[in-house]
């Protein structure tokens, strides 16, 4: 693919990539994917049904499908990758592990990135929210349970660990 | 909620609630999915579909697709150098369509390139001119002689009977009804994807991919590239999930033929469409059923006639139908029987596997029966059931005798001890009431209902099949490394293979070897198999390292390895003082055994369809409560309460994990999952119109984990995986029929099958 390419530069979790020889139809989750080595986010659906994709453009989750990466030259691009630093896992990251929130593990990484926008704009959301919070991520493997038990000890341990 | 509790165990045995050993890579995105795997010098393959449900192939041009620049190669049925087709039963499926396309999306042509787009763009541009033939898309036609055949192994997979008892007995109770149930995809998350790397002389090949069983996968590659099994190396790429739909092949063969055709490296990947079309679905089954039974309610003789719709090949149809079959008399005693079901070939896309297999269908036809004749005897639902309980000595309608622990009436008995929710409050928030989101349900128009489901699911393969399990054990210096090529989905077998070693050999550090072709097979991570086959193949090889462990510790210290024991993470001796750690016992030595499970065998069904056929049952009881807007149709699912036979618990976190799972599931194809078709043709291949179960539509789901360890099993344990998905659909089923007092014959239940 060499026609329509022109070089431009992404902003993705707090480093700037150039993204050369691209097509300009790619979406930012195949350009996070295939070019800038960050298969965190996940693809499942390309219609922003699922979730799998979720990473945080400008303060917002977004599904990475829908959003064509030639757009978000200007936009603070966070993905799944940018959560734990230095190898300690975020307390949402740490209760998915201990309350068995991962399966299969394909939506996970939307998942986590939802639950901590969610938890970054209201720290202590009700059941009805954090349900709705989610509602646009598919799980297949878990029918949610020991998700919402996940959430429920991250809020927990988030309000003892910032407190 | 569970009965089964952690009894706070410090290491991660049996028993405990163990972590995941991949679930840090997961949380984090560095988990690498067969969809994430790259090589140097890597081109993409895609395949190219019929539009067409029945048609002739007259003539295929591939000369413009080839001008475009980035096309390496156009392959079709011609560059199949092996055997023309593959199958998991019946090889009857082309690996590319060569005369007659059978269903919409069936593969005729794939193309390397150098981008996804790339690839797009050749599909597009090569030209196939078809003559358009009339599918046959009713299964109920299929079934007549008279109808054409449009395959050359005729229309009828397979046709099988069970005749037993009385064949006329009429009973003081009769009822009867003719029940639906629609086409439910597995839909995974993690798409098909493969990565096939060819070796440099193009005698062999590498290949890494999301399937369910590495060797069958292994063999039916390898006969149709020509190749020795040897020579088609597989590594298990991620899996996100499989549900049925990873046993057949996909991509595989096609991978492999572009990466041998270019000599470069082929990454193939499904979008969601292109999934819908690429894998087996769950039969849509009619099922025609009438019950006789005494006025007291016990169920006398059960005439049944079950077509199963297999679409255009036959993949798992037969064994399907055989379950489906098998299973009509649901968890209940039955002593006379007239069966017939058949399993048929239509252009409807292909059915195989899925969570359940062929028992789903039967569940919701026997259980929509179980409440008419509740009612007709003037019973409960849940009496009509324990009148009818089965135990362990039952014999079935094929004879076999049950020999499984068979706890159906306290299934029932638990389940119904559960506490039933709270109504719902006028004053609730609206996103609580039906319709969610969309705040369209007034509270006056909502209506609750209660309903049951109770199922008996066989456990691993049936009729002769030989689903063995292999797993080699390696002891060194207090470490643990286990190898098997038993394939994790997501169900949770890599935390599970640990804690067995953790149990047998006393280490605490097990190290997982790559699961891969380099050992023996292990069967398929479907039939709620891999906790008894593989679970009792890793038992069995860390059994016969511990023996030589206590070998070489005897022989070291002069003790009878008799004597010996392990304790915790000791080698002890039961009647001495001798103590020694197994690090320290395993010190400087190599012990390395290799163990196969196989179960007991079984027998195929004669023509009257009487034989041992099944190796084991598992019992499960759910009972659904349902808020129903009976004005607008809408259901909302409040609370599953079930109760389900384990045999015993090993991991208690991942058992709940399964049943939660498995409930989320049978509700979708309870109220929403269908794939909707159109002479043939899909209309919904997308997740914006086939809906599943999200955050919003999840019940609170309270479950009892009945604990009476299985004699046969190797570790007591029952397989957990299919039994939650099974009789959780027929109970919400019934729950809606008992807020709406309609029929309900169909599932999915739709909004229109409520209101009008």
């Amino acid at each position: 693919m060499n026609a329509n390419t022109e070089i431009y530069s992404l902003t993705v979790n707090g480093k700037s990539h150039q993204v050369k020889d691209s097509w300009v139809g790619e979406s930012l989750l195949y350009v996070l994917r295939e070019r800038l080595g960050l298969p965190g986010s996940k693809g499942a659906c390309e219609q922003g049904e699922c979730g799998s994709c979720t990473v945080i453009m400008d303060g917002d989750a977004v599904c990475s499908c829908l959003v064509m990466a030639a757009t978000a030259i200007d936009a603070d691009i966070r993905t799944v990758e940018d959560l734990a630093s230095d190898g300690v896992l975020t307390e949402v990251q740490q209760a998915f592990i201990t309350e068995g929130g991962v399966q299969c593990g394909f939506c996970t990484p939307g998942l986590v990135v939802a639950i901590e926008h969610l938890l970054s704009k209201n720290p202590e959301p009700s059941e009805i929210e954090i349900k709705e919070a989610i509602s646009g991520n598919i799980c297949r493997c878990t029918g949610y349970g020991r998700i919402f038990e996940a959430v429920d000890k991250a809020i927990t341990v988030r309000k003892v660990n910032r407190t | 909620m569970s009965s089964a509790v952690d009894t706070s165990t410090r290491r991660d045995i049996l028993g405990a609630s163990a972590i995941r050993p991949d679930s840090s890579a997961k949380v984090q995105g560095k988990f690498e999915f067969s969809s994430d795997l790259h090589a140097e010098n890597m081109l993409w393959g895609a395949t190219l579909r019929s539009p067409h449900p029945y048609a002739r192939i007259i003539r295929i041009d591939l000369s413009a697709a080839y001008k475009i620049t980035g096309v390496e190669a156009i392959i079709t049925a011609e560059d199949v150098p092996g055997k023309k087709t593959y199958g998991l039963i019946s090889s009857d499926q082309p690996v590319f369509a060569q005369d007659y396309v059978r269903y919409v999306g069936e593969p005729i042509a794939a193309v390397a390139a150098d981008h996804p787009e790339t690839c797009r763009r050749a599909l597009a541009a090569i030209k196939v001119v078809y003559e358009i033939l009339e599918p046959l898309t009713d299964g109920d036609l299929a079934t007549l002689p008279s109808t054409p055949a449009i395959h050359p192994d005729g229309n009828v997979i397979r046709r099988q009977q069970i005749i037993t008892g009385d064949q006329n007995l009429q009973g003081e109770i009769v009822v009867e009804g003719t029940y639906e149930i629609g086409m439910q995809d597995q839909a995974f998350l993690g798409l098909e994807a493969a990565l096939a790397i060819p070796d440099s002389g193009g005698k062999g090949i590498e290949m890494f991919v999301a399937t369910q069983w590495l060797h069958e996968d292994q063999k039916q590659i390898a006969a149709c590239l020509d190749f020795e099994c040897e020579n088609v190396r597989l590594t298990l790429g991620g899996v996100g999930g499989a549900f049925g739909a990873r046993e057949d092949i996909s991509l595989q063969v096609h991978c492999a033929l572009l990466a041998l055709r270019t000599s470069r490296p082929i990454k193939m990947q499904y979008g969601r469409e292109e999934s819908f079309y690429g894998h087996v679905h769950r039969h849509p089954a009619k099922i025609s059923i009438r019950h006789h039974a005494t006025r007291e309610g016990e169920i006398l003789r059960i005439e049944a006639r079950l077509v199963f719709d297999g679409g255009a090949y036959a993949s798992t149809s037969s064994a399907v139908l055989i379950n489906g079959i098998t299973h009509i008399q649901g968890p209940y005693r039955c002593p006379n029987a007239t069966i017939d079901g058949y399993a048929v070939r239509t252009n409807n896309p292909p059915c195989g596997a899925m969570r359940g297999f062929g028992v789903v269908q039967a569940c919701f036809a026997h259980e929509s029966q179980m409440d008419k004749l509740a009612a007709a005897c003037g019973l409960s639902p849940v009496e009509i059931r324990l009148r009818n309980a089965m135990v362990t000595g039952d014999k079935l309608i094929t004879g076999q005798i049950i020999e499984s622990v068979a706890p159906v009436a306290r299934c029932i008995r638990e389940t119904d001890a559960i506490e039933l929710p709270e109504p719902l409050a006028e004053s609730a928030n609206q996103l609580e009431f039906v319709g969610g989101s969309g705040l369209t349900s007034l509270p006056q128009n909502i209506v609750r209902g209660v309903g049951w489901g109770v199922s008996i699911k066989n456990l691993m393969y049936s009729e002769t099949f030989d689903d063995f399990a292999t797993a080699r054990c390696q002891l060194k210096d207090g470490v643990a490394t286990l190898k098997f090529a038993t394939v994790e989905v997501g169900q949770g077998f890599v935390v599970l293979a640990p804690q067995i070693a953790r149990s047998v050999l006393g280490v605490d550090d097990v190290v997982l070897d790559t699961v891969d072709t380099g050992i023996g097979s292990a069967g398929s991570t479907s039939a709620s198999r891999q906790t008894w086959m593989s679970g009792g193949a890793v038992d069995g090889a860390c059994r016969l390292v511990r023996q030589r462990l206590f070998e070489h510790v005897g022989k070291k210290y002069n003790i009878d390895p008799l004597r010996l024991v392990i304790e915790d993470t000791d080698v002890v001796d039961m009647i001495g003082d001798f103590r020694i750690s197994v690090v320290e016992a395993s010190s400087g030595v190599l012990i390395d055994e290799t163990f196969e499970h196989h179960h007991r065998p079984t027998e195929e069904l004669d023509e009257n369809g009487q034989g041992n056929c099944h190796v084991a049952f598992a019992f499960v009881a759910h009972r659904a409560v349902v808020d129903v807007d009976v004005e607008l149709g809408l259901v909302k699912v409040i609370q599953i309460a079930t109760a389900q036979d384990v045999g015993r618990v090993l991991n208690p976190i991942a058992a709940l994990g399964q049943i939660e799972g498995g409930i989320a599931q049978g509700l979708g194809l309870a109220v929403m999952e269908e794939i909707v078709l159109d002479n043939g043709k899909m209309r919904n291949p997308s997740f914006t119109d086939y809906l599943l179960p999200t955050a919003l539509d999840a019940p609170s789901v309270v479950a009892v984990m009945i604990e009476e360890p299985e004699p046969q099993a190797p570790l007591g344990a029952k397989g957990i995986g299919e039994p939650p998905c099974i009789s959780v659909t027929p109970a919400i089923a019934a729950a809606i029929r008992n807020a709406t007092g309609k029929e309900l014959s169909r599932v999915p239940v739709r909004p229109q099958d409520i209101c009008f």
